[in-house]
């Protein structure tokens, strides 16, 4: 099973079949192994500047952009490794982003999951200024509203950037346009070290969608079936001309803000507790336990995606450097 | 041949976003207060509005960091939004969408993004220190985007048709001074004029004066004024900030051997700074007096007319410093 060959179109939107469940355990077993593999190997002094994990976050990553059509545009960050993934990015050409290489996205000049945008895939990248991307998508969605395309777009914000005066500037320009827009609102619990009580006087984000009139859901943000039925049923939605949702996953954040953070500041406890609800393994143990999955399917399905991220990394470590004479490239369009 | 039609300086702005608009339908004008039957602060979306509907001219919420950043989505997806700011100084508002986003992407991840800002601009009309801003250095210092700073009816025309055609984030600065105050000859059509060319507005030998925007009415009104002393000035209207046709200012001055920068926004690390540092490397060897430079100075845009007339350059400063540059 290869990375390519993988269709990210479901037969019926919305509605899990036994193809699309394995599908989903497939984007979420590779996320984690390349996730697990990009933080090995900058512990082990093999990467380039810092790259962010999006441990925990598989669940929303993946099943919000499983349910979006290969039509619709998505705008991931950092913790949607996921996203990527199923929306057809190759592990090599992110993992040679994340080395610097000429092949990589974007060709040695944006910093590991940073500007990962591909209009071929329909990916928007994102900017560290975040939420810069939800006016982007919401931009997106009001050319497809321009064009009569029946189009959606989607980005993923987290609980940080829900407070940024942007964050509601977009969701009232969106509830005023009807656009066919999705927000993904990964409420992780932490916006770097900030934990949620110090950033917000409320429980659910999901209440300042109800502000500006912006369909509001909350879901289990690591459960991915749940992701992705929220997702598919906001997407037609939007698709219907009903306008904008936003959906709060709310899941843990179970590395440091970045690779260099140990995260001293989360209680063991609030981590131990999210452990137990590990959105892979719980797919994986799910899907077990329902009979849609053996145990020698399972390991198969692990060692694949050994495979296919070990081969990545490899050809990706082996991908030259960008040629210093090619800096100035690319700043405008020609 | 008949004499070309006389438009005011706005009237050619709003005719080039009919003629655009007409051309191709994936140019949509939004902005605040700009459609219906308002047609904007200034009214130059007025015609474009009546013409195309609030299909086309979409008024916003006060959202300008959310409504530019839209654009650039829009941009991203092949439109051509022409956003219009409804003064230069909100401009602020809208910064991250601008310099962050849209003047990055192309270089970060290879996509377009081909919107254009309207940003009217310019003071000495008595609008105090939050309607009179020429914020245009932020811009130039910004790689990825263009900035544009037309000074006459047809270069207002034409240069926002290249704006509008250009596949990258252009910033149009307006100088709203001249909206109604200006007429000159237009061309009909659709012919757009070349960004990043500089145009000599008036030949001469003593001395290059380089200047954009309102100013240049300034500007050509002292070397009228100090031809009468026998002080041949040559006028360059740079038209576009960025990217700077550095060959014409160097061109210019290498054959004067003096050189004043004039523009309305404040001296401090202005345009004006970077022009004179490019003469001093490129030209010092044919330099027969000091640079100089003149601009507002360096303070909020006063209100009261006493105060605006002392911030703001007048022909009479200029007419002054060029003759004293001249006697060196």
């Amino acid at each position: 099973m290869s990375n390519t060959s993988r269709s990210t179109e479901t037969p019926a939107r919305g509605v899990l079949d036994a193809a699309g469940k394995l599908n989903l355990a497939y984007w979420m077993r590779l996320t984690r192994t390349l996730d697990d593999a990009i933080m090995a190997m900058w512990k082990q002094g093999r990467g380039v500047g810092g790259t962010f994990s999006g441990r925990g976050h598989e669940a929303i990553a993946v099943g919000a952009g499983y349910a979006m059509g290969p039509h619709d545009v998505v705008a991931p960050m950092h913790r949607d490794l996921g996203c990527y993934l199923v929306r057809g990015m190759s592990p090599e050409r992110i993992v040679a982003n994340q080395l610097g290489k000429a092949d990589g996205v974007t060709r040695g000049r944006d910093a590991n999951l940073h500007g990962l945008g591909d209009l071929s895939l329909n990916i928007l990248g994102f900017v560290s200024h975040l939420p810069q991307s939800m006016p982007a998508a919401l931009g997106a969605a009001m050319a497809f509203q321009y064009r009569q395309e029946p189009r959606v777009a989607l980005t993923f914000v987290g609980d940080g950037s829900s407070n940024t005066g942007l964050f509601h500037e977009t969701l009232n320009l969106a509830a005023v346009q009807q656009a066919p827009f999705i927000v993904v609102v990964e409420n992780n619990q932490y916006a770097y070290s900030t934990p949620l009580r110090e950033q917000m006087a409320i429980d659910d984000i999901v209440i300042r969608a109800s502000a500006h009139g912006v369909a509001g859901h909350i879901v289990d943000g690591n459960d991915v079936a749940a992701v992705y039925e929220a997702v598919s049923a906001a997407a037609a939605r939007a698709r219907r001309g009903y306008g904008p949702s936003l959906i709060e996953a709310k899941t843990m954040r179970m590395l440091g803000h970045a690779i260099h953070d140990g995260a001293e500041y989360v209680p063991r406890r609030l981590l131990e507790d999210w452990e137990r609800r590990d959105p892979v393994v719980r797919w994986e143990a799910k899907l077990l336990e329902e009979g849609s999955l053996s145990g020698e399917m399972l390991q198969r399905l692990h060692a694949e995606c050994r495979e296919e991220v070990d081969m990545a990394i490899q050809q990706a470590e082996r991908a030259p450097l960008p040629d210093p004479s090619d800096v100035a490239s690319g700043v405008y369009a020609p | 041949m008949s004499e070309p039609r006389q438009l005011t300086y706005l009237e050619a702005i709003a005719e080039a976003l009919v003629v655009e608009m007409d051309r191709d339908p994936d140019v949509l004008l939004i902005g605040n207060d700009i459609g219906g039957s308002f047609g904007g602060a200034f009214k130059v979306t007025k015609p474009a509005a009546e013409r195309f509907g609030p299909g086309r001219v979409k008024n916003m919420p006060m959202t300008e960091l959310a409504f530019v950043g839209a654009a650039n989505g829009m941009a991203l997806m092949g439109l051509r939004p022409v956003v219009e700011v409804q003064f230069a100084d909100f401009i602020s508002t809208a910064f991250d969408s601008i310099v962050q986003y849209a003047a990055t992407t192309h270089y970060r991840w290879g996509a377009s993004i081909p919107w254009v800002i309207r940003a009217p601009s310019d003071g000495g009309i008595r609008s105090g220190p939050f309607h009179s801003q020429n914020p245009e250095a932020w811009f130039v210092h910004t790689p990825g985007l263009k900035v544009v700073a037309p000074a006459t009816p047809a270069d207002a025309k034409g240069l926002l048709l290249a704006s509008i055609r250009d596949d990258n984030p252009v910033i149009y600065f307006e100088a709203k001074p001249l909206y109604r105050s200006l007429r000159g000859p237009v061309a009909e059509g659709d012919e757009a004029l070349p960004l990043g060319r500089a145009q000599i507005v008036r030949s001469g030998t003593d001395i290059s004066i380089i200047t954009y925007g309102s100013m240049l009415h300034e500007v050509t009104r002292a070397a009228t004024e100090v031809a009468e002393d026998g002080i041949s000035a040559e006028v360059v209207d740079l038209r576009t900030l960025k990217p700077l046709d550095t060959d014409a200012i160097l061109q210019s001055v290498t054959k004067t051997g003096r050189a004043l920068i004039v523009h309305a926004a404040n001296r401090m690390a202005g345009v004006g700074a970077e022009i004179a540092a490019l003469v001093a490397d490129e030209a010092f060897g044919d330099l027969d007096a000091p640079v100089r430079r003149l601009g507002g100075m360096d303070i909020p845009i006063p209100f009261s007319p006493p105060l605006e007339d002392a911030y703001r350059v007048s022909a009479a400063r200029i007419a002054e410093t060029t003759r004293e540059m001249a006697r060196w």
